[in-house]
């Protein structure tokens, strides 16, 4: 019996998601992160890394998406049928592709915002000093509208708005979306120091695998809703067929104009 | 012709500034109108914006506070144990609601959602007559329906109390969106519900709290249109006024609710009483719509219709 390594500290087994009750979108996911790891998940746009982020944050059901085969485990609890506010008690924030900041508050309540399941107004306030330690550029925007800041601040507070929470894993879907390269270099190198310095543990989405590979340790590489191929980050970099089909491919233009479609298709479903 | 014009546009102000102490007294009662249309849109806002239900039930739900309010009052409970009472019922309204209706819906398109809150209407209309009695009620709630005088101008002491009554609340409200960890959070969920949900605001608990609070501000309306008018069926009518009242301040602001309701009354009022007697009275049923009609030509976001921020 090899049971020597260590238990996850997020393990998704063999999951399938369903969105609509029909339309099939993962095909049996499997995937690890270990405590206070940084594992990338790799794939062209429509892959699946949103809807597998979701699925393990409980948004899923919002977008009427289903996990209906399989399990999620953080800290050996399953957590496949808990909704979003649970998952973010167990310390598990999704930071969402699109930054998704709230537009008319400022920037400091937005981070407020994100110690809402923590009551304790004492820590929020050291918790604040913390996310504008690692977001410098946040502080003289405290009090502007989230909505007129640029993007690589709404980034910046998307990410520290989830820091808030005190998360045990964070999960960034695309933080490079739509950024200029200075600006991801820069989002990226502060979750790596956000990993290395918090111990935070991270699941990072992307199709800048060029970047994403840079700080992350460990890689799956997803396609039609399925994982292809899994490694260390050192050894999917050097692969041929990897550097061919994803690391070049990244149709910016082309990305855009589709999520836009998308962003407009969720915008009209209201409640949920 | 030129007839005409003088009696639209010349002597309706030659009047008003005749007699000013009138012209004073007519417009206090259109801001006591406009308060009432204030908070019943008020309670449409809030729920508008937490959860995109465009609540057609609000204008009963303005009648069951009041009914079961009377319906306490007359078994013989003290003001303040009927008013805490009649809280409970429309937190308990809320939760109902949440549970019931809402809960079962999450995620069917908002058309839906609105035909529930018609049947809601109907179910509360019905409910309410049911438990409470269908006749009109006299609602006392100690405060005497008479008028004082102060330099020629005749004020009601009721309209008085209901307005400063009205505009205590408005502030309160607006203490507790911008200053408290729910409120805050009601903000995040109106601006963007799916990122509220990744970080953990639970849309449960922020439904239960804007139909409460909605509820809590029907009481009120309730309460002063009802002392004022008596309980009954139209009532649930004002919700009619409170319509116009969204398309001139917009559905998602409050201010826009408050003021907006404020243009609506003291805009019926003085129309009424001033050109009313041109085209035979009743200006008063019909000039809310128009003026929204108007002014869904010219600024359909209305008064203070959100901002909606674009960015490239
Ligand atoms: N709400 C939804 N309803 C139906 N299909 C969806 C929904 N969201 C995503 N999909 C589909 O699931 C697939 C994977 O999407 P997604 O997880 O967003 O991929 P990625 O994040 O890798 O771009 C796509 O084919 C997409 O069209
Ligand atoms: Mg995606």
């Amino acid at each position: 019996m090899a049971s020597a390594a260590p238990r996850p500290l997020l393990s998704v087994s063999n999951i399938e998601v369903i969105y609509d009750h029909v339309i099939l979108v993962l095909k049996g996911v499997s995937l690890q992160v270990p405590e206070g790891g940084i594992v990338t998940l790799l794939g062209a746009n429509g892959a699946g890394k949103s809807t597998t982020l979701k699925a393990i944050s409980g948004l899923l059901r919002t977008e009427r998406g289903e996990v209906t085969k399989g399990t999620i485990e953080f800290q050996g609890r399953a957590i496949h049928r808990q909704n979003p506010s649970e998952v973010v008690k167990h310390g598990i924030v999704q930071v969402m592709e699109g930054r998704h900041v709230f537009e008319h508050l400022t920037v400091e309540e937005n981070l407020l915002t994100g110690a809402y399941t923590r009551r304790n107004g004492h820590s929020t306030k050291k918790d604040l000093e913390v996310v504008y330690h690692y977001f410098p550029r946040l502080v003289e925007r405290r009090g502007f509208k989230a909505g007129y800041i640029s993007g690589g601040e709404q980034q910046m507070v998307a990410i520290g708005r989830a820091l808030m929470a005190r998360p045990k894993m964070m999960l960034l879907d695309e933080p490079s979306m739509g950024l200029a390269p200075m600006l991801v270099k820069e989002i990226f190198d502060i979750v790596g120091r956000l990993h290395r310095e918090e111990g935070v543990a991270v699941l990072l989405a992307e199709q800048n695998a060029t970047m994403a590979l840079q700080v992350a340790q460990h890689g799956y590489v997803m396609e039609n809703g399925r994982i292809v191929l899994d490694g260390d980050a050192k050894t999917i970099s050097e692969n041929e067929d990897i550097k061919e089909f994803y690391l070049g491919l990244t149709g910016v233009g082309q990305r855009k104009s589709y999520r836009d479609v998308k962003h407009y298709r969720r915008r009209k479903r209201w409640l949920s | 012709m030129s007839d005409l014009l003088y009696m639209v546009l010349v002597a309706p102000f030659k009047d008003m500034a005749g007699a000013p102490a009138f012209l004073v007294e007519v417009l206090i009662g259109g801001v006591f109108a406009g308060l009432m249309y204030s908070l019943v849109a008020l309670g449409f806002v809030l729920i508008y914006k937490a959860s995109g239900v465009f609540n057609f039930a609000q204008g009963v739900m303005v009648l069951f506070a009041a009914l079961t309010l009377v319906g306490l009052l007359e078994r013989g409970a003290p003001v303040v144990v009927a008013l805490a009472l009649t809280v409970a019922v429309m937190v308990g309204l809320a939760y109902a609601i949440e549970r019931v209706v809402l809960r079962p819906l999450v995620n069917q398109p908002q058309i839906i959602l609105f035909m529930a809150t018609i049947g809601l209407n109907f179910f509360l209309e019905g409910f309410g007559e049911m438990a409470w009695g269908a006749n009109v009620k006299k609602l006392d709630i100690g405060i005497p329906d008479r008028s004082f005088i102060v330099r020629g101008v005749q004020i009601n002491e009721l309209e008085l109390t209901a307005a400063v009554t009205a505009a205590v609340l408005v502030t309160l409200l607006a203490l507790f969106f911008q200053t408290t960890r729910i409120g805050r959070a009601l903000r995040a969920v109106a601006d963007d519900h799916e990122a509220a949900l990744s970080i953990g605001i639970p849309l449960k608990t922020i439904w239960v709290v804007v139909w409460s609070v909605a509820g809590v501000v029907a009481i009120v309306a309730g309460l002063m249109w009802g002392a004022k008018s008596g309980v009954q069926f139209s009532l649930s009518l004002i919700a009619l006024k409170a319509l116009p009242v969204l398309i001139l301040g917009g559905f998602e602001s409050v201010p826009g609710a408050i003021v907006g309701g404020l243009i609506i009354g003291v805009g019926e009022k003085l129309g009424e009483v001033y050109w009313g007697p041109l085209v035979g009275g009743a200006i008063e049923n019909w000039f809310a719509y128009v003026l929204a009609l108007a002014f869904l030509l010219v600024r359909p976001q209305g008064l203070f219709g959100e901002k909606i921020i674009e960015r490239v």
